[in-house]
Order: structure tokens, then C-alpha cells, then sequence
């Protein structure tokens, strides 16, 4: 297929769309008629409040009932106690009922945000995740007695790593920007291991804005490379910026503007050639899942946002968790303790888990003296690997159980990589939405995560096409998993911004996409409708859409466009006045 | 058999003709051929749900120190509370569990306004006027408590005491590779901070002191001499204080902290293996334009209604990149909004009590321990709020092996938190003999009982 002519023939044939999904008949995934019973503002729960009143239940435990005063030195002791609010569990259930009915989610309707992969969200993985033996676990038990979490662990760890097609992986850091920061630390400690000192890290300007910060948090100065007229790194200013300070770079591909870095290749030859390291961006992982590995790319480390790709639900921003996958030569400077099978299916008689390798310098013991632990790192000889297996010999699992099916040795235990550049969680990264992944890549398995990644490829560009007489189409090429379309053409003509079109899609029923993301795009729209919509959902959001723009030409339609939206829970919000006049607790209202 | 796509093969072909193609595999065109996985990944088949499920059950039934297998009196930040049915329901409505950030605020009042909910709560234990939306964990409140601190004072030199959980000490060390932060550990005597009169030669004088409240052996710290001693050098104090003693404790913020951050994983979530959990942030109003992550605000929308959104958003790595407070953007709201439900459920009266339960059973265990023959408190005889440290004659590694035995979580050993080597809160010694115990309002008489008389035995040789 030559670039360019996705759609082209098919132009023409809209119609064929529609009749196939008969989309008339059936409207898919607006919201549009979710009930709302008014639109008022919901009291806060200290509104709510009437003194005296209480909710909470706590267990008979026939502990000796103390005074405080015989407890707690009075310099030390709370004189009234904290402030919050006495409402009943009736009171409270209801009040927390009506905010979420003051929310859009995926399960009520189609999320198509640019960028952020707001796919369905399966229910077996609430089910996991609520399982008494893994959300009842806690943290610092014995490896031994928690041989299923470790195998769980390891069992994430391998899929992630043949998915990514890299060497090993920590799953500690809790988000994307952590698993940025842990990428950035560990290109730090990879070239400070060979005596170097970089200064720079370059970035596409088209880059998430936490690449950025976090370049920053790793102690590295941003040089911004201009994408070219397709939206892909200029290579010739990639060359320009590219010297033996170069650190590495830091690259989304499909970058954020959902085109391939098709010179990835090149990129890849010509970073290493000046000893830097090829950081990914895993944003935009679901466009590729089984189809191209960023290992195979030249990549040397990638953070994959385990709350996109993997279907772990956002929960309105966060828990996420930003795994951080290695080639080999990185593999001894990830952050531990790390979960991994024993070799033997058995290690060495002891419990240890959060053991971590001695800090270069301690404090004086007498007093504070200098410690500074910035970029170079320990000598690095001085930890060892450790394996930790932690086997209790009265709790050996009973044979049969999966982890050890052998004996009484566990197949599972914690290391410290011998040059780790130490901690990044307070344990072991968010657990339970690993998990989640976990479940999600093994109902899917190799074949159905293809799937996956030619459904979220078929539904933008399906999108891309359909679109196309409807907004600017700033790179009109095949597409990965996500389109950025424009309203710029809609702004000069109509006087209607992307980001009313924002306001006015709520209205028709549908969350809005992204917009003025990525910042090279002119009122951009930046839509992912990711690969669980149907195809009538799709219709359904181009009519939307449709409607919107329709609508804005007509006699008055900049005047409504500002005016939306109007059917949600509340109008536009004054954000001006908010960060004016900072109220940002309830005792801070004026 | 269905997976979660809702395409039908007519519906793929059709989709496929509207653009031109004839096959999926041409939407990749714009892949090089020569990087395109031949042959597909290396995992199994895709699986139904009941057999990936029943899977999942093997492996959560093999962890067998699991808290509804075991008493748990295993704390260092991580804590067996209650977590009642209403809380559970209401953090579990999908309306909040599969929402995205709060972009849009005209459809997301209900995420905005929980949280503001939460950071009126929040700021309200700490004793402090601004909190944020929440941030990863303690450990990662704690090293963007110390990067504000650092930017506030303009002194990058941090004075820790060696009372602050040795796991967040050791990822503020790891965030201090890229920050160039001086980190300087100040040791404990007998489970308080010896914080120093004076510099010491070569020293360099603080611009951030940071103090645990109270510390992670359980003891109570001076915090008006950490005070005493930031103004003294003009450094900012931060203090990781425990919002559940916080409910019985004089808060952070009265004894003089600009930030104080802690560990929110007691507020209606499950002990869940470490995470996800809930980093709390609290500031004074100086500094909250050097906030880290998210901030709610109230406001009006177009007619005057009251409303929510994020706000001083300048300061976000989005708008603001290299030059951002810190490059958080997802953070753990779904912990903040069980978080302001938690706190909701217990209301004034519920956390004090919370708070006096757990200091009267961990005072109750200390009393019943007096005198046995194997075990000692580890740190003389300061008042204990939620937990305490011991030492035990055998190995506590030993020891939380045999107690397993006995059906109790027996504790953290405090070689798993420092190594075996001791740190600067503990010597080699009471590293290898020391076991974290923590009480929760969970356990009862009984179970304590029954706890100290195992203990009694399993720590002997």
C-alpha cells in the first residue's frame, strides 16, 4: 500500500460505513441518556454535617480502654480532634452516590482521549484484584509465604518483556512519569558506570510533557529536536543536536501525533553511534502490541503505562503503574529488591526482602557530615547480588500449589541487582494493578493482543477517513492507534475553538478528546477511540462531530459553541478564578 | 468465543474497504518491514476469563501469610485497619474507578469534588492549609517534599533523620541521583533523632530537615527542636508523620512544618502487597506554588454554580515541561477518593477512637511483654501511639518464620528494612534482633494474648 492511500478510494463511499453499522437503528456509546435528576451542586460532606452523628463500626476487642492522658505525654497529645465531618453511613453512601453520578467513565460511554488509551476496562480484573490472597497480603511478608504474589510478579514481568522485547524488567514505579524518572536514573547510572558525564537528553518537540520534567528530575538538561512537514523527528536536526554529551533520547512511537517513527531505524544507528540510549516512551504502546517490539526498534529502555495499554481502569487519575523494561546491558542497574524465579527452585535459608545495598556515604553517626549521592555512583563492585528466599519451615506450601510444585524450597524469591540504582517505591510497585495486567494479557494471550493493537489501528484511521471533510487533517497519513485532526480551519471560519468543540461533543454525549495536544498542532483534536469501540460508536461520534461543526456555521454558532456546554452537571467552569482566588479546601471558602 | 472487541468480521471487512485496504496487516504499512514481528509474540493463546480466573486463584491462594490466614501485627507503613462494606461499595462504583483525570471538569464534578474533599481532610490532620490531590506513596511524597523544600530554601543539603522509614530513605536516594540533593542521614539514640548543636567540620548546613511523627520505630520525635534548629539555618522542615496517630498526636503542622507527607494506605485501602497505595501532601500556603502534582480548586461554572477543577496549573509538567515542580501527572486518585470516604466514615469521632485503639493495643502488648524472657523493647520506654520496636533473642527473621507457624504475622523484621548491616537508626545487632510490631484497632485482647504468649516462645533460642 502506498502512504496516503488509506481512504483515498473509498472517499467517496461514506455511505457504505453508515449501511454497514446501520448506525440509524442504533446509536452506539454516547451517554447522552444517562439520567440526571437536576443540576444543582451537591453539598459538600461537610455541609452534610450535623455534630454527633456517626458512622463507624469498630470490632469488640476488649483491650483495656486506656485514657488517652495515660497513653500520650501531654506535649504531645491532640488538645480537640481533627475537624471532619459527622455524617451517617446513609448520609455518606448517598453523597458519594451523587458525585459519581456527577462523573463520566468508560462504562458509561465512549472516552475518546487522545493519548491517555481509555479502553473498556474488563471486570474479571476487579474480581482479581479484590481477591482476598492478593489484596490481603502485606507487603513485607516473608517471600516464602508469599510465593503467589512472586510468581504473579515474575509471570508480568516475562510477558511484559517479550511484548517490549527486552531483557528484564522492575514493575515499581507506580505511574508513567515514575517509570520516566527510573528510565532517566538508570541511563544515568549506565553512563556513569563507564566514567561519562552527559549533560543532555534531546526530545521531540511533539513530547509528552512529562519527558520533559522528568529529564529535568534526572538531572539532565532538554534539547528540543523540530519534528519534520510529516510529524516525525527531523533527522537532519536530530544529527545537528546529536555530540558525545547526548545522553539519550526520548521518543513515543508512534509518536504523539499517532504516526510511526519510520526512520526509527536511523534514529536508533545514530544515537548509539555517539554512545546515548534509546528511551520509550510507552504512551502509545497499544498501536504495536504483537506487531513491532521497541527492543526490536533499538530501544534500550521503555516504560509501558500499564493503565493504557493494559486495561488497568485510571480511577480518575491513578492508581496507574509505569513498568520499566531493560536490554541486557541495563539489567544489573534496575531498582530491587526484584522478584525473580531461583534458579534451583530454592535459594539460600533466610527471609531477607527489602534488603537494599549499603548507601555510598551515611551520615557521621557523631553528627551530620557531607553525603552526597548524586549522579556517580557507588563503587559499584561493592553489593552483591542477593537472593532472598525467605523459606519458613513450618509454612512450606503444601506440595501441589503452583509456585513450588517440587517441595518444600520456594521457586521464588527477591535480588537486589549488583549495581541497582536502588529503590523507587515503598515497596513493590502498585501490586494489585499489576495484577489486573497480569489477567488482562492472559485472556488475550499473543493472539489477541495483535488484536488488539489492528482494532485501535482500524477504528483511528477509520476515524482519520471519516473525518476528513470534517476537520483540518494536519498529517493526512495512515495513522496508528490515534488521529490528531484540527479545528483551525472551524476557528478562522466560524469563530469556533477545538476546545468548544470539546464542550460541545459532552453535550452530544461523549467525552471529549484531547485538545492542543501535541503543542506543534494548531487547535488540535487529538482523538483515540482506542480498539473496544464498535463501529456504530464510531458513527455515532462522527455525526456527533458532524453535528458540531454543522452547527457552528450556522446563524449564531460561535455565540453556542462558547455557551456549551449545557445539558452536563455543571456549565463551563471559571478556571481564571479558581487559580485567582485559591480555594483549595473547604476552610478556605470565603 | 468473544474477547473485549466488539468488531465483527463483516464489520473489520467493511471498515477495511472504507479505507482501501484489504487486510489489517496493511494498516502497519508505515512499520518497516524489517522490524515487523515475524511469527507474533512468544506468550500463550488467549484464554477465557473463568481460566485465567481460576489461574489468578492458584496464585493469591499460595500466598500463605496473607492477613485473613495470619494475625497480622506487620506494620512499617502498612496496615491491617478496618476497611468497612461502605467504603468498599461506594470506592468500588466504576463511575469513579474508570474515569481518566479530571480534564474535562464540566463531567468530572464527581472525581473534582471528592478530592477537594479529600484535601480539606487531608490539610485538617496535618494542621496545614493546602494539600494536594495525592501522590504515588509516602516514599514519593517524601522526595517531592524534600525537592520543594531544596527549591524552597535554595540549599539542596538535607538533614533525614534515620527515624524515616528506611525504605523511603532509600528512594529519596535514589531520586537524589538526578536531583544532586545532599542527603545526609542523621542517626537515632535510642529511637529519637540526635539531631546536632552545630555543623560539623566540613558540613554543610541544612536547607530541608526531615523527621518522621512518629518516627518508624513508633517513637514520638522533638519536633519543636527540629524547628528550632531549621530556623536556625533558614531550612524548611518536613515531616512524614502517620495520619492515623496524627488522629491522637498534636499534628505536624502545629509543631511547625511547611510540608508534611505520609502514607494514606490506613484510609480505606487493602494492605494489597505494597500498592497501589497513597502518598499524602500537605503545605503551608507559601509554598503552594511549588505544589507537586495536582491541585482541586472550588470555583463557579457559567451561572454562578459552585464547581471544581484543577487548578494553578502553570506549575504542571504539561504546560510548564523542563521547567514543571515535578513531572507527576497520574497520580492515585481512586486511594484519595477511598481515602475522603474512609475519613467520611470514621468523622471526627471515628478517627480519635481509630487512633486511641491503636495506641491502647500497642500499649496493652508493650505492658504484656514486660517481662518475658526473650524479648525487650528495643528503644526504652517512650510512649508507643500504633507500634513498637523489639528486641528478640533468636533472630527476628527466625522469629517471624516460627510465629507464621503459630498463625500471626509477627512483625517486620528490621533487617528486611535496613539490611543486616543496621543503618542509622539501628546498629548491627538490633538489626538481626529487631522486629516491628504494630497494633491496629483490628486486634483484639485475645488475639494479643495469644500473640505475646506465642512470641514469648518463639523468640528464645
Amino acid at each position: 500500500m502506498s502512504e496516503g492511500a488509506m481512504g483515498d478510494q473509498a472517499m467517496g463511499d461514506q455511505a457504505m460505513g453508515e449501511e454497514a453499522f446501520t448506525t440509524a437503528a442504533a446509536p452506539g456509546g454516547r451517554a447522552a441518556s444517562a439520567p440526571l435528576l437536576g443540576h444543582e451542586a451537591e453539598p459538600t460532606l461537610f455541609e452534610l454535617s450535623r455534630p454527633g452523628r456517626a458512622s463507624w463500626q469498630l470490632r469488640t476487642t476488649g483491650v483495656p480502654e486506656w485514657p488517652a492522658e495515660e497513653l500520650v505525654p501531654a506535649e504531645h497529645r491532640r488538645t480537640e480532634p481533627v475537624a471532619l465531618a459527622e455524617v451517617s453511613e446513609r448520609d455518606l453512601v448517598a453523597h458519594f452516590t451523587r458525585l459519581s453520578h456527577r462523573q463520566y467513565s468508560v462504562d458509561l460511554g465512549a472516552y475518546p482521549l487522545g493519548s491517555c488509551t481509555m479502553k473498556y476496562n474488563p471486570k474479571v480484573c476487579d474480581t482479581v484484584a479484590a481477591l482476598p490472597g492478593l489484596a490481603l497480603t502485606h507487603p513485607a511478608t516473608p517471600a516464602s509465604l508469599a510465593q503467589g504474589w512472586l510468581a504473579l510478579l515474575v509471570e508480568l514481568e516475562e510477558a511484559l518483556c517479550e511484548i517490549t522485547g527486552m531483557a528484564a524488567a522492575t514493575l515499581q514505579p507506580a505511574a508513567g512519569a515514575a517509570g520516566e524518572l527510573t528510565g532517566l536514573l538508570l541511563m544515568r547510572a549506565y553512563h556513569a558506570a563507564r566514567g561519562e558525564d552527559r549533560r543532555r537528553v534531546i526530545i521531540p518537540d511533539s513530547a509528552h510533557g512529562t519527558n520533559p520534567a522528568s529529564v529535568t528530575l534526572g538531572g539532565y538538561e532538554v534539547t528540543t529536536v523540530p519534528s519534520d512537514e510529516r510529524g516525525c523527528v527531523d533527522m537532519a536536526a536530530l544529527r545537528e543536536v546529536l555530540g558525545p554529551d547526548v545522553a539519550g533520547i526520548m521518543l513515543t512511537n508512534p509518536n504523539t501525533l499517532g504516526l510511526f517513527e519510520e526512520d526509527i531505524q536511523a534514529i536508533a544507528a545514530a544515537v548509539h553511534e555517539v554512545g546515548g540510549l534509546l528511551y520509550y516512551d510507552g504512551a502509545n504502546l497499544n498501536a504495536i502490541l504483537g506487531v513491532v517490539r521497541p527492543g526490536d526498534m533499538g530501544f534500550d529502555i521503555v516504560h509501558m503505562n500499564l493503565h493504557k495499554t493494559f486495561a488497568t481502569p485510571h480511577g480518575g487519575g491513578g492508581p496507574g503503574a509505569g513498568p520499566v523494561a531493560v536490554a541486557e546491558h541495563l539489567v544489573e542497574l534496575l531498582p530491587g529488591p526484584r522478584p525473580v524465579r531461583l534458579p534451583d527452585g530454592g535459594g539460600r535459608q533466610s527471609s531477607r526482602q527489602g534488603d537494599e545495598p549499603r548507601p555510598l556515604v551515611d551520615g557521621d553517626r557523631r553528627g551530620p557530615g557531607e553525603g552526597h549521592y548524586s549522579g556517580d555512583h557507588r563503587s559499584l563492585d561493592e553489593v552483591d547480588m542477593r537472593v532472598d528466599a525467605g523459606v519458613g519451615p513450618s509454612q512450606a506450601l503444601p506440595a501441589g500449589t503452583v509456585p513450588h510444585p517440587a517441595g518444600t524450597r520456594p521457586a521464588y524469591g527477591w535480588v537486589v541487582p549488583a549495581r541497582s540504582i536502588g529503590r523507587v517505591h515503598s515497596w513493590h510497585g502498585n501490586a494489585l494493578v499489576l495484577a489486573r495486567a497480569l489477567t488482562y494479557i492472559e485472556v488475550h494471550g499473543a493472539d489477541g493482543l495483535r488484536r488488539v493493537a489492528e482494532r485501535a489501528v482500524l477504528n483511528a484511521n477509520w476515524l482519520r477517513v471519516r473525518l476528513r471533510p470534517t476537520f483540518d487533517v494536519p498529517f493526512d497519513r495512515p495513522c496508528m492507534h490515534e488521529v490528531v485532526l484540527a479545528a483551525a480551519t472551524l476557528r478562522r471560519r466560524d469563530g469556533v475553538r477545538a476546545l468548544d468543540v470539546a464542550k460541545r461533543l459532552l453535550e452530544e454525549g461523549f467525552h471529549a478528546p484531547t485538545v492542543y495536544f501535541p503543542l506543534i498542532v494548531d487547535e488540535a483534536l487529538m482523538i483515540e477511540p482506542t480498539e473496544t469501540e464498535s463501529p456504530q460508536t464510531l458513527e455515532a461520534l462522527a455525526q456527533a462531530f458532524e453535528r458540531i461543526v454543522a452547527d457552528a456555521s450556522a446563524p449564531g454558532g460561535a455565540e453556542r459553541a462558547a455557551a456549551a456546554p449545557r445539558t452536563t452537571p455543571v456549565r463551563r467552569v471559571d478556571e481564571a478564578r479558581a487559580a485567582r482566588t485559591l480555594v483549595p479546601t473547604f476552610d478556605a471558602r470565603p | 468465543m468473544a474477547d473485549y472487541l466488539p468488531h465483527t468480521d463483516e464489520e473489520v471487512a467493511s471498515m477495511l474497504a472504507f479505507l482501501g485496504l484489504s487486510s489489517t496487516d496493511e494498516l502497519f504499512a508505515t512499520v518497516p518491514e524489517a522490524l515487523r514481528l515475524a511469527g507474533g509474540l512468544d506468550l500463550p493463546s488467549g484464554r477465557p476469563e473463568p481460566d485465567v480466573l481460576a489461574h489468578l486463584e492458584d496464585l493469591a491462594a499460595a500466598n500463605e501469610g496473607r492477613a485473613d490466614r495470619l494475625v497480622c501485627f506487620a506494620g512499617a507503613g502498612a496496615y491491617d485497619h478496618e476497611v468497612p462494606p461502605a467504603v468498599r461499595a461506594l470506592a468500588g462504583r466504576s463511575e469513579f474507578v474508570t474515569a481518566y483525570t479530571p480534564y474535562q471538569p464540566e463531567v468530572a464534578q464527581g472525581v473534582l469534588q471528592a478530592v477537594f474533599e479529600f484535601q480539606t481532610m487531608v490539610a485538617r490532620l496535618a494542621g496545614l492549609p493546602v494539600a494536594n490531590a495525592s501522590l504515588y506513596d509516602g516514599a514519593s511524597a517524601l522526595v517531592e517534599a524534600v525537592n520543594l523544600g531544596a527549591a524552597a530554601s535554595g540549599n539542596p543539603t538535607v538533614w533525614v533523620s534515620a527515624g524515616v522509614h528506611p525504605h523511603w530513605r532509600a528512594v529519596l536516594r535514589t531520586f537524589a541521583a538526578g536531583t544532586g540533593h545532599r542527603l545526609v542521614e542523621v542517626p537515632l539514640a535510642d529511637g529519637r533523632t540526635a539531631w546536632p548543636d552545630a555543623v560539623g567540620a566540613g558540613g554543610r548546613a541544612p536547607g530541608v530537615l526531615v523527621a518522621g511523627y512518629p518516627n518508624y520505630l513508633g517513637c514520638l520525635e522533638d519536633l519543636a527542636a527540629v524547628r528550632r534548629l531549621a530556623d536556625a539555618h533558614g531550612a524548611l522542615v518536613v515531616v512524614a508523620a502517620d495520619p492515623v496517630a496524627a488522629g491522637l498526636l498534636r499534628s505536624a503542622g502545629d509543631w511547625g512544618a511547611d510540608v508534611v507527607v505520609g502514607e494514606g494506605q490506613a484510609f480505606g485501602t487493602a494492605l494489597s502487597f505494597g500498592g497501589p497505595y497513597l502518598g499524602l501532601f500537605a503545605c503551608t500556603l507559601e509554598q503552594v506554588r511549588r505544589l507537586p502534582g495536582r491541585l482541586v480548586g472550588e470555583t463557579v461554572d457559567l451561572e454562578g454554580r459552585r464547581a471544581y477543577v484543577t487548578t494553578l496549573r502553570a506549575r504542571e509538567q504539561d504546560i510548564r515541561r523542563e521547567k514543571a515542580t515535578s513531572n507527576v501527572c497520574t497520580n492515585q486518585t481512586l486511594m484519595a477518593v477511598a481515602a475522603a470516604i474512609q475519613l467520611g466514615w470514621l468523622g471526627t469521632s471515628g478517627l480519635a477512637e481509630v487512633a486511641l485503639r491503636c495506641a491502647r493495643g500497642t500499649h496493652y502488648l508493650r505492658e504484656s511483654l514486660q517481662g518475658s524472657a526473650g524479648v525487650r523493647p528495643l528503644t526504652g520506654s517512650t510512649a508507643v501511639v500504633r507500634e513498637l520496636a523489639v528486641r528478640t533473642e533468636v533472630p527476628a527473621r527466625t522469629v517471624v518464620e516460627r510465629m507464621a507457624g503459630e498463625g500471626f504475622l509477627a512483625g517486620v523484621a528490621l533487617s528486611d528494612l535496613v539490611g543486616d548491616g543496621g543503618d542509622g537508626s539501628v546498629p548491627a545487632a538490633d538489626a538481626e534482633h529487631g522486629l516491628l510490631v504494630a497494633v491496629t484497632e483490628r486486634r483484639t485482647r485475645d488475639e494479643i494474648d495469644r500473640y505475646v504468649a506465642a512470641l514469648e516462645k518463639a523468640a528464645r533460642r
